[in-house]
């Protein structure tokens, strides 16, 4: 497998988050987030908010309508609740990535596995978590990106997470089109396929 | 000198108005509205409402209420919020909706699910058959860009804006504005993952029917799609019609009809457990 492309500009944050992790960064317009899928098949959970204005956030239905498609792709262009771009994925060696499935909650998983799952740590936890140094709350919560993660929807609307298309060393490039908040859950799924039943390391890097 | 110069005047005439009939409005009291369902008793009527092309409404409901919207014309698009009305913290997620019911496309059987693991609403009756889970509601940027405004206050509102003034009046604000569902307009979902937006046209007088599984806050917006590709701005009135009815039972077979929807129901009854 080839090495991602190098990335232009200096490199501000070389860092691993922990498998089940939060992490917080803050991207300036103009700055590029490569997110690196170190062992393959990590779903990493993500959600941006405005700098000047985090009542204005990634929106996944505004970003869907606005290019007709559910999947993220290359050139996909990350949209807000009030309409306008906040990133655009400039790069990514994964054909498609997800922003319908959300995140897994202890309450969500109780209804998708049986109510001895809810004492398992979860996106929404960390999402809380992260957002949390930031004085934002559960009405912060909304609709987030999985990257790296497989949600096809059948012709019959069958929708699941599937097993994973990503592989060790896969990245993907996130600009951002204005200051940003960045909060990323390294998602602690183990009771489907999302992190191979394995949740793992993934690698960020900023640059620019 | 005219009839509003002093205040004696500007009352008869303010009270004039009174008994004016115009197609967007609500039915006060709602017992007297002259489509209440054959089934259901005037006095069990909670709300009978005419949403305008534009128009907007919310209202709390308690559990067992039935919620009938109805596309009164063919070309209603109707964007509903839902919230917890006892912690409004709790609310719809459309992601949990469809991911936990393993199906892309909301009709009669289905479930409104909360983000916390519960049922908000249930989906009793549906003769409309297209809904959309995945587009959301318009905003200011793109009715600007299809219709020159998306103001209030102007011709061509949009839905977000129609949603924020309705959870104000519930002492909400913009982050409470959640993803939301559209009914009536459909979207279907493409292999290739594209959106396959359908716009009719849809013969009148399709309805949803919603029942409460707990004390909710419903908001509803009707604007044009934010993909209906037609260059003028197109959202048929819809009628609002809810009304008293008895709580789920452990019996209701929408309540038995999955493991994980089961399991949304039993979290609302354990929560009301106290």
């Amino acid at each position: 497998m080839s090495a991602p492309p190098a990335l232009s500009g200096r490199i501000a944050l070389d860092e691993v988050v922990p498998a089940r992790a939060p992490w917080t960064a803050e991207l300036r317009q103009g700055q590029t987030l490569r997110i690196i899928d170190l062992e393959g098949n990590q779903a990493v959970d993500f959600l941006i908010y405005a700098s000047a204005d985090d009542a204005e956030r990634y929106s996944a239905q505004d970003t869907i309508a606005a290019q007709g498609n559910i999947f993220l792709r290359e050139g996909s262009v990350l949209m807000s609740n009030e309409g306008r771009p906040m990133a655009t994925v400039t790069g990514t060696a994964v054909e498609r990535h997800d922003t319908i499935g959300g995140a897994c909650s202890c309450e969500s998983n109780t209804l998708r596995y049986g109510h001895h799952t809810k004492a398992q740590h979860a996106c929404v936890e960390n999402f809380l978590q992260g957002n949390a140094r930031y004085g934002r709350g559960k009405r912060d919560m909304v609709s987030n990106i999985n990257w790296f993660m497989n949600v096809p929807v059948e012709a019959d609307g069958a929708l699941g997470i599937v097993d994973g298309i990503s592989a060790p060393g896969l990245h993907v490039d996130i600009r951002a089109e204005m200051d940003l908040v960045v909060v990323v859950s390294n998602c602690p799924q183990i009771n489907n396929p999302c992190n191979g039943f394995n949740p793992t390391p993934v690698r960020m890097v900023i640059a620019g | 000198m005219t009839g509003t110069a002093d205040p004696a005047g500007a009352r008869a005439h303010a009270r004039a108005m009174a008994g004016t009939k115009v197609e967007a409005m609500p039915t006060v009291p709602a017992s007297a509205a002259e489509d209440r369902p054959a089934d259901v008793v005037p006095e069990a009527m909670l709300w009978a409402e005419t949403i305008a092309s534009g128009g907007y409404a919310a209202k709390r409901l308690d559990r067992g209420a039935r919620l009938r919207i109805v596309d009164l014309f063919g070309d209603a698009c109707v964007s509903m919020l839902v919230f917890n009305a006892e912690r409004p913290v709790e609310r719809l997620n459309v992601a949990d909706t469809v991911k936990v019911q393993w199906n892309a496309y909301l009709g009669e059987g289905g479930l409104l699910l909360s983000d916390m693991g519960k049922v908000l609403m249930s989906v009793v009756q549906d003769t409309a058959g297209a809904h959309d889970a995945f587009c959301g509601a318009s905003n200011a940027a793109s009715n600007a860009r299809k219709y020159g405004s998306g103001d209030n206050w102007g011709a061509h509102p949009n839905a977000r804006d129609r949603f924020m003034l309705g959870v104000a009046k519930f002492g909400l604000g913009r982050k409470d504005v959640h993803p939301c569902i559209n009914w009536f307009k459909g979207v279907r979902i493409a292999e290739d993952g594209a959106t396959r937006f359908d716009l009719g046209p849809y013969p009148a007088g399709r309805q949803v029917t919603l029942r409460a599984e707990m004390d909710v806050i419903v908001v509803l917006a009707n604007c044009p799609h934010v993909l209906d590709p037609r260059p003028v701005y197109s959202a048929a009135a819809a009628r609002v019609l809810a009304w008293r009815d008895a709580p789920t039972t452990p019996e209701d077979p929408i309540r038995n009809a999955t493991p994980e929807g089961l399991r949304a129901f039993q979290n609302v009854e354990q929560d009301l457990a106290r």
